[in-house]
């Protein structure tokens, strides 16, 4: 697809981006270079922080607030787009650039229709009229397979599903047909069955009109689909760049090497605990509802000690549901929760401090789940001095122990507030909140979802080892399959608040499967440059939409 | 004063006056850097020149309430001379309409008006917020009691129900503390529960609730740190709402019951002078607005670096 005679499209030489903070310039893209011919798609992979995002953007000759180009040159087609004047790069964004950001819902304006916003761009640099871009919407909404081409852009935002968004946002960025696309991490927040639907019509629609892309993504396996070149970067610097086949055969630098080895880690199934053990806790026929709409009908597995149970689906499936049902903030209407044999009383406020003890909490999103103005001492310290009713130097000691539990040095952070921490740091600080009740039983409700794979991967072997050392029982909430294959000894497979199938991991991981099953286990991307080909070729069409 | 005032002249004091504030603050934050230990006065010498000229206002006005009766030349009450009689080195500021010292008055009215406020602010907040957050927190019926009670007492036009209730209890200073209170708690409830109903859905909360705590921990170290920064800026502009409140019933006649100085009821009582061209009626306002702004000030700033803002 590349010809290296002629004239790249984008060209960036030496790219130097500081980002302001506490007053100082920091320097967070040093020196990257980039060249992208038409009609070639580029992937940017790295962890948060890498600069993938900010060298995005500077493509486009944009920063963000707080952010300034100090160095190098942004070649856009024969313009630089760093002398250009405001008025000629604005002419240039939306019409011969465009982009498509990681949330849909939160880019797409509420109070207009889709199909308005549509016309926005091509209509105000006088690609089109009005009436031939809403032409145009409806053709491009049908060659990115959205269902009722016709109607849909006259829906709403809130209106349509997150993967019918998120290809709504890519037809809206074609409408002015670019030379050039920056999607930056389009399908991270959606469900894996979602992302294969708008992966392919992505892909297709970059082919047809040869469009050249960059694809922004942390996820190996995803850019490896849609790229043609890989380019990796680490704190805002390249560590290698390669063709996509090159790279997945043979990474060169260590870096890239320990990113794909992530990919491959996995922990053998448990022996399952015997008929006569007693499951910590046992979900007996839960049916509930919020309001008057049902969300979960007749769910029942068991949890035994040193055991992790993952519940799996796509959103809206429930899983969450039952975890609410499981510390008592949602009572089922009918079935009950048993921890140990005995029943648990059905709401929170009924339970005794013992029985909240035992069962514990850890949040995907940890930025919201700690105090944003207590101190790691207090966070820590608040259910060990409330459960245990430890006080003073022994309540210091104990939280320095539950510091070093988690791999953290007591003495840097004990005094530390959740801002000061990175996004690993304070899932740790999570998972400490939740052991310094001493519990039986940990909730994970997609722990690592919100993290990098490498950062993830600490966190997955922590709590492994906790595991272990505490006699655990966990039950793990994910849409990840890998994070599955990594950590889980029993399955349970959720589908509109049913359990669809459940049992051991490695006879999950074997077929034949529930056809639920099935189509999630396909649809997990692998490290594979023709999986999506293979996969397309196999189910012979997209998912159905319903 | 012999004919008006050339037009250059006053802007030539305007500048002065302007002038002075900013070197006046300047000069403050560095003394208070010096004096303050050394975490705060790092603090204290990033504070733009506008917080510390509030706080300079604050201090002055804080000091004048306090030792009033020392600085003051006369007695609160007493009649010193004529009526209405011009500035001079007697009477810094002349006399008002009863002879009384019109400087001496200013200095208590710091006292009765400042702090009458202050306490009838102080009411309103701890009732508005610990309601407003205990509503947010509990929900289902207290909060639609409360909000639907609210609600009523915030339909009837503020003056006219403060009017109307000072008429029906009598008036006193007690009672006008407590329906300006009563009225003005109601702004801040409904302020103290949408920050709070933000702050309810997040995890944390969850977390604590799932731990057992009980609505005292809920309230005051979960929810509470979190609400600090708009309810300290609400307090900034409430308290001067409260303090326009005290004013204008004084004005009315309902507030602050003469011989009390109030400087309220002090333009009301000397705004015959305005007619002649006389500016002295107005000094009680300005003391007014001058502290409303500089209140402001701190309060902005505080809220600045509540929210971590940078510039």
């Amino acid at each position: 697809m590349t010809t290296a005679e002629q004239t790249p499209l984008l060209e960036i030489r030496g790219l130097r981006i500081e980002g302001r903070s506490e007053g100082k310039w920091n320097e967070i893209v040093k020196g990257v270079d980039l060249t992208l011919h038409r009609g070639e798609v580029l992937g940017l992979i790295g962890e948060s922080g890498a600069g993938k995002s900010t060298v995005g953007l500077a493509a486009m000759g944009y920063t963000r607030d707080g952010c300034r180009i100090s160095g190098g040159s942004i070649r856009f087609d024969g313009t630089d787009l760093r002398s250009a004047p405001m008025r000629e790069r604005r002419r240039l964004r939306g019409n011969r650039i465009a982009y498509v950001a990681q949330s849909a819902a939160a880019s797409f304006n509420p109070a207009h229709r889709l199909i308005d916003q549509y016309c926005e761009a091509p209509v105000q640099h006088g690609v089109m009229g009005r009436a031939e871009a809403r032409a145009d919407a409806v053709d491009l909404y049908r060659r990115m397979r959205l269902p009722d081409p016709e109607d849909i852009g006259f829906r709403y935002p809130h209106q349509v599903s997150g993967g019918q968004l998120q290809r709504a946002m890519t037809a809206m960025a074609m409408s002015s047909r670019p030379d050039l696309i920056i999607f930056d991490e389009p399908t991270t927040a959606l469900d894996v069955t979602t992302q294969i639907e708008v992966l392919a019509a992505i892909r297709d629609i970059v082919e047809q009109f040869d469009t050249a892309a960059i694809y922004i993504t942390h996820d190996l396996a995803v850019v490896a689909q849609m790229a043609d070149r890989i380019k990796v970067l680490l704190q805002g610097e390249e560590v290698e760049e390669a063709d996509t086949e090159a790279m997945l055969a043979s990474p060169r630098e260590a870096y890239t090497k320990s990113l794909w080895a992530v990919r491959s880690h996995a922990r053998p199934e448990r022996p399952p605990a015997g008929p006569e053990e007693t499951p910590v806790v046992s979900v007996r026929g839960v049916t509930a509802a919020y309001g008057e709409i049902p969300v979960l009908h007749d769910v029942s597995f068991d949890i035994h000690a040193r055991r992790t149970v993952a519940v799996v689906g796509e959103s809206g499936s429930g899983k969450s549901t039952t975890a609410r049902v499981i510390t008592g903030l949602l009572p089922p209407s009918a079935g009950d929760v048993r921890f140990n044999g005995t029943a648990l009383p059905p709401s929170y406020r009924a339970r005794d401090k013992d029985q909240l003890r035992q069962v514990q909490m850890i949040y995907q999103m940890a930025d919201t789940a700690l105090n944003p103005k207590h101190r790691i001492r207090e966070i820590i310290g608040r259910p060990v001095a409330f459960y245990l009713g430890l006080s003073g130097k022994r309540l210091t000691e104990r939280v320095r122990e539950l510091l070093s539990l988690i791999e953290l040095e007591p003495d840097e952070f004990i005094d530390r507030l959740p801002s000061e921490l990175s996004g690993g740091q304070k899932q740790r600080i999570g998972i400490a909140r939740a052991l310094a009740a001493e519990p039986q039983f940990i909730i994970c409700d997609e722990v690592t979802s919100a993290l990098d794979q490498l950062v993830a991967e600490g966190i997955l072997t922590l709590l492994d080892r906790l595991q272990s050392e505490l006699d655990l029982a966990y039950m793990f909430i994910t849409h990840d399959l890998a994070t599955v294959r990594a950590i889980a000894d029993e399955v349970v497979v959720m589908k509109e608040g049913k359990v669809v199938e459940q049992g051991g991991k490695t006879a999950m991981f074997r077929p034949p499967h529930d056809p639920y099953t099935e189509l999630l286990l396909s649809s997990v991307p692998e490290m594979d440059a023709h999986w999506l080909d293979r996969l397309l070729a196999e189910r012979g069409e997209l998912p159905a939409e319903e | 004063m012999n004919g008006p005032t050339p037009v250059w002249l006053s802007a030539v004091y305007l500048v002065l006056v302007f002038a002075c504030a900013v070197g006046l603050a300047a000069g403050f934050r560095g003394l208070l850097a010096l004096a303050a230990p050394a975490g705060l006065a790092r603090t204290l010498r990033s504070a733009p020149l506008t917080a510390s000229f509030g706080l300079l206002v604050i201090l002055l006005y804080f000091l004048a309430a306090l030792f009033a009766p020392v600085i003051a030349p006369f007695g609160e009450r007493e009649v010193v001379g004529g009526q209405f009689l011009p500035w001079d080195s007697v009477h810094l500021l002349g006399t008002d309409n009863l002879g009384r010292d019109m400087f001496t008055r200013l200095l208590y009215g710091a006292r009765n008006t400042v702090g009458v406020a202050f306490i009838t602010t102080g009411i309103a907040f701890f009732a508005g917020a610990l309601l407003g957050l205990l509503a947010a927190v509990v929900g289902g019926w207290l909060d639609q009691f409360l909000s639907r009670t609210v609600d009523v007492l915030m339909a009837i036009p503020a003056l006219i129900f403060a009017l109307l209730l000072l008429t029906i209890l009598g008036t006193s200073v007690v009672n006008m503390i407590l329906v300006i209170a009563l009225i003005d708690s109601t702004r801040v409830f409904r302020l103290a529960r949408a920050v709070a109903m933000n702050i309810v859905v997040m995890d944390y909360i969850e977390a604590a609730r799932l731990r057992g705590e009980g609505l005292y921990h809920l309230i005051l170290r979960e929810i509470l740190p979190n609400a600090a920064a708009p309810l300290v800026a609400e307090f900034g502009l409430r308290f001067c709402f409260v303090f326009l409140s005290i004013s204008a019933l004084s004005f009315l006649g309902l507030g602050m019951q003469p011989p009390t100085a109030d400087w309220g009821s002090m333009v009301r009582e000397n705004a015959t002078l305005i007619t002649f061209g006389d500016v002295t009626p107005l000094l009680p306002a300005g003391a007014i607005a001058l502290l409303t702004v500089a209140v402001n000030f701190v309060v902005d700033w505080m809220l600045h670096r509540a929210s971590g803002l940078k510039e």
